[in-house]
């Protein structure tokens, strides 16, 4: 079930959310929405879903036009970054309510939220309450919830933001499985560039209501398509107007002609990496990546004066 | 809605019906000032009264602990759950010609006071609860690391914090009193010019046959509780001023 | 520090058994140890009775209305935006800061005889004042806060994000409303429905003014007590504020089993 977004614009009062946004989204695939706070992501992903409704534009799901439609009847599956559990309910009546709606008959019901309760790793955890789970485990309901009505496409607000950083790397891995396995078209949406990197095909970089690009992730961070681009998705050093990537600078001991001088401020050990921050003759920063053994072998010193070379920049035109 | 408006309405009407002349007449009749003055000042002193104990007991509640708590926390609402006029004959009993504690205030103006000061306990105690539990304790432990004494760390750090509460249940316990008709009744003996209160006075005067001189009074009352009201979405607004960007 | 804890909690619970307690255990003392038979043979005046069935019926018509109306008003403030949503809040506040007298004269000028629509009810032979209905009227009148009260925090602090999620789901605005919105505040509900019956069942002042007092027909249970008391009829003036003590006590101990639960310092 592809998507397809065509010229939406959604303003509230004075700001401006969503500013002639379209993005096609191909079935079956994982796309990510990245973006700082306010890049309109969420808006969009919203106004997919039918939670809100733009000023201007369409969007087609499956390629039938849902512009104007409440959510009830675009068979969308939502995610919320907060979990939106029903409290009242446990966690079987909870994955069931959508079933129960619609009226399936019992038997189907309870085969089915077996199913997806196995399928979510919560079984043995059906008639506890949401209060009493945690918080991978409420938004792993959430997720069986939104499925269990079989809906054309999954949507998904930040939904590992309100969690500890272990739990949301283990969820990551785990939602890329789920969705090799149920192939569902799915829209998640992040701030974190890591999370869209590893779990999307696809990443759509917004920025204040606009789509800067739309790219894998590797063409998103080898081929940006502009400063911001750059400057989100991964680290970059600025060289007058140039970019450069830090594990794009070459560090040597002694200088030769196409070399710069610089300082050693601080040295970071971040496990296989070391980050080495320095300070350049024009008193700029400048961040520079090496591996463990690289740096072990040149025997770095806070304070010590060293010579770096960037080996690939990367220019805009204005 | 309409329940409520359309009464309002007419109340307004009828009391302006013969005329501002009248209307002023009707206002400071020697009985009518002398009914308001009284009903206004005995509510101020209760609430004023409660404003103190009320905050001493909800201080008691949320920062002592002892047994039997919880059911002194539950008596406090016995007057939101009692009929007026239930209490007002209670303590009839209790403080009145029979009294088993040798009290006899029945028929004057302490009897009204006390009748008073039992319709509007709870309010300054609930308004303050809530407060109290929400405080963040490390301020006073912060005023208290930098030298200041138990007294100075309740006079600038708790209390400005919960004046906001104070404040809207005294407000509330003032507009509750003022109006209070049941529980003063039957205790204070109704007589004008010593124990009559504004609510029975305008009683009297629609038994008497003189609406408008009622309505006059009554719209006092009215005005009365919608500064009230106002008020206490002033204190509210002013309370919240810290939490808004 | 130990001595001032111990002289707040004495001035705390001395007030409170001084103005509370003491009064109220005093009178069932005294009432069942001196005058019980009287007490329960006045209990069974017919007029007594027949004031305890006004009191009921009043009740009975303005517990469900009110709390319908303030769950849909609570609604409406809390999840709409329109046009004087202010002066609606304050209405819906406004029984609580008015006196009763207040309130009772003021229907008396709507219904009377000679009231706006005195001419118009007395046409069509409707009687409300000195009757039933005005009696219901003004029991509505002084009960309409307080479920709304209840829930309307409660509504705040829940959040629409477990509605949102009901209509991804599928589910309609009724069925979101029944399964989803209703459970959830169902216990400010309940408490608010307490309120409002303890404060029906209490209304003195705008009852006194609107139904005439007319014995065997338009008193009701606290009317009653000030007529008995004021007939020098103690037994039936104790029998009937010990059955509504009784009551009082019952509904409070419901408050505080179902008062929305707050973390202790």
């Amino acid at each position: 079930m592809s998507i397809s977004v065509r010229h939406v614009s959604k303003k509230f009062g004075t700001f401006t959310a969503l500013d002639d946004v379209s993005i096609d989204v191909e079935a079956g695939s994982l796309t990510a929405l990245l973006g700082p706070s306010g890049s309109g992501k969420s808006t969009l992903l919203r106004v997919i879903a039918g939670l809100e409704v733009p000023d201007s534009g369409s969007v087609f799901i499956d390629e039938r036009n849902m512009t104007g439609r409440p959510p009830q009847q675009r068979e969308v599956g939502f995610v919320f970054q907060h979990y939106a559990a029903f409290k009242h309910m446990t966690v079987q009546d909870n994955v069931a309510f959508g079933l129960r709606i619609r009226k399936r008959p019992k038997a189907e019901i309870e085969e089915r939220v077996k199913q997806l309760l196995a399928l979510v790793q919560l079984d043995g955890l059906a008639k506890r309450f949401p209060s009493q789970l945690s918080g991978g485990q409420r938004q792993r309901m959430g997720l069986a919830r939104a499925l269990a009505v079989d809906p054309a496409v999954l949507l998904l607000d930040e939904p590992f933001g309100a969690l500890d950083a272990r739990v949301r790397k283990e969820l990551r891995t785990w939602l890329r499985r789920l969705h090799e396995e149920t192939q569902t078209t799915t829209v998640i949406v992040t701030h974190d560039q890591e999370e869209a990197m590893e779990v999307a095909d696809e990443v759509v970089v917004m920025n204040r209501g606009k789509v800067e690009q739309v790219a894998g992730p590797r063409d998103l961070y080898e081929h940006p398509a502009n400063e911001f681009v750059m400057t989100f998705v991964g680290q970059a050093n600025r060289l007058g107007d140039a970019y450069v990537r830090p594990h794009d600078v070459s560090l040597v001991l002694e200088p030769n002609g196409a070399t710069r001088e610089a300082m050693i401020e601080r040295i970071v050990h971040l496990g296989f990496e070391v980050r080495v921050e320095l300070v350049r003759e024009d008193g700029e920063p400048l961040s520079v990546q090496l591996t463990r053994d690289d740096a072990e072998r040149l025997e770095l010193e806070r304070g010590q004066i060293v010579y770096v070379r960037p080996t690939k920049q990367t220019t805009f035109a204005n | 809605m309409l329940i409520v408006a359309l009464p309002i309405a007419a109340l307004v009407w009828q009391s302006k019906h013969d005329g501002w002349s009248r209307f002023w007449t009707d206002i400071t009749s020697q009985e009518a000032v002398a009914a308001l003055k009284l009903t206004l000042a005995v509510s101020a002193l209760a609430a004023l009264a409660n404003a103190v104990l009320g905050t001493i007991t909800a201080w008691v509640l949320v920062r002592d602990d002892f047994r039997g708590k919880s059911l002194v926390n539950a008596v406090i609402d016995l007057p939101f759950a009692l009929p007026t006029i239930v209490a007002g004959l209670v303590l009839l009993t209790f403080y009145g010609p029979n009294s088993p504690v040798g009290i006899h205030a029945a028929f004057t103006r302490y009897a009204l006071f006390l009748a008073l000061l039992f319709v509007t306990l709870p309010f300054v105690v609930r308004t303050v609860q809530p407060v109290l539990i929400e405080l963040d304790r490390d301020m006073e432990e912060a005023a208290r690391s930098l030298g200041a004494g138990e007294f100075a760390v309740f006079r600038r750090i708790v209390l400005p914090n919960i004046l906001p509460g104070i404040l809207s249940g005294v407000t509330m316990a003032f507009a509750r009193a003022v109006g209070e008709i049941g529980a003063v009744v039957l205790i204070t003996g109704n007589i004008p010019y010593k124990t009559e209160v504004a609510s029975v006075y305008i009683f009297n005067q629609i038994e008497s046959n003189n609406p408008t001189g009622a309505a006059a009074v009554a719209v006092l009352l009215l005005t009365i509780s919608f500064l009230v009201l106002l008020g206490v979405g002033g204190i509210r607004r002013l309370a919240t001023r810290h939490e808004r960007a | 520090m130990n001595a001032r804890k111990l002289v707040l909690r004495f001035v705390a619970v001395g007030y409170l058994a001084a103005i509370l307690v003491a009064p109220l255990v005093f009178v069932f003392y005294r009432t069942f140890a001196h005058d019980s038979s009287s007490v329960w043979s006045a209990l069974r005046d017919p007029d007594t009775i027949h004031a305890f069935k006004v009191t009921l019926i009043a009740v009975a018509i303005a517990v469900p209305l009110n709390t319908i109306f303030g769950v849909v008003c609570a609604l409406a403030i809390v999840r709409r935006r329109f046009p004087g949503k202010g002066i609606v809040n304050a209405f819906v506040d406004l029984p609580l800061a008015l006196s009763p007298v207040v309130v009772g004269f003021s229907l008396y000028l709507l219904y009377g005889r000679l009231g706006w629509f005195g001419h118009w009810l007395l046409a069509h032979g409707i009687q409300i004042l000195f009757a039933l209905p005005a009696i219901v009227l003004a029991t509505i009148f002084v009960s309409v806060p307080f479920v709304a009260r209840e829930v309307i925090p409660t509504l705040r602090e829940i959040g629409d994000e477990q509605e949102q999620a009901s209509y991804t789901l599928g589910a309609s605005s009724w069925q979101t409303f029944w399964r989803v919105t209703l459970p959830s505040i169902r216990w400010a509900v309940i408490y608010g429905v307490v309120l409002t019956t303890a404060r029906c069942l209490g209304e003195y002042g705008a009852v006194a003014i609107v139904s005439g007092s007319i014995q065997g027909k338009t008193e009701t249970a606290t009317l009653r007590v000030q007529e008995e008391y004021e007939n020098l009829n103690f037994a039936g003036a104790y029998g009937i504020s010990l059955m509504l003590a009784l009551i009082a006590i019952f509904v409070l101990v419901l408050m505080t089993t179902l008062r929305p639960k707050e973390a202790t310092a």
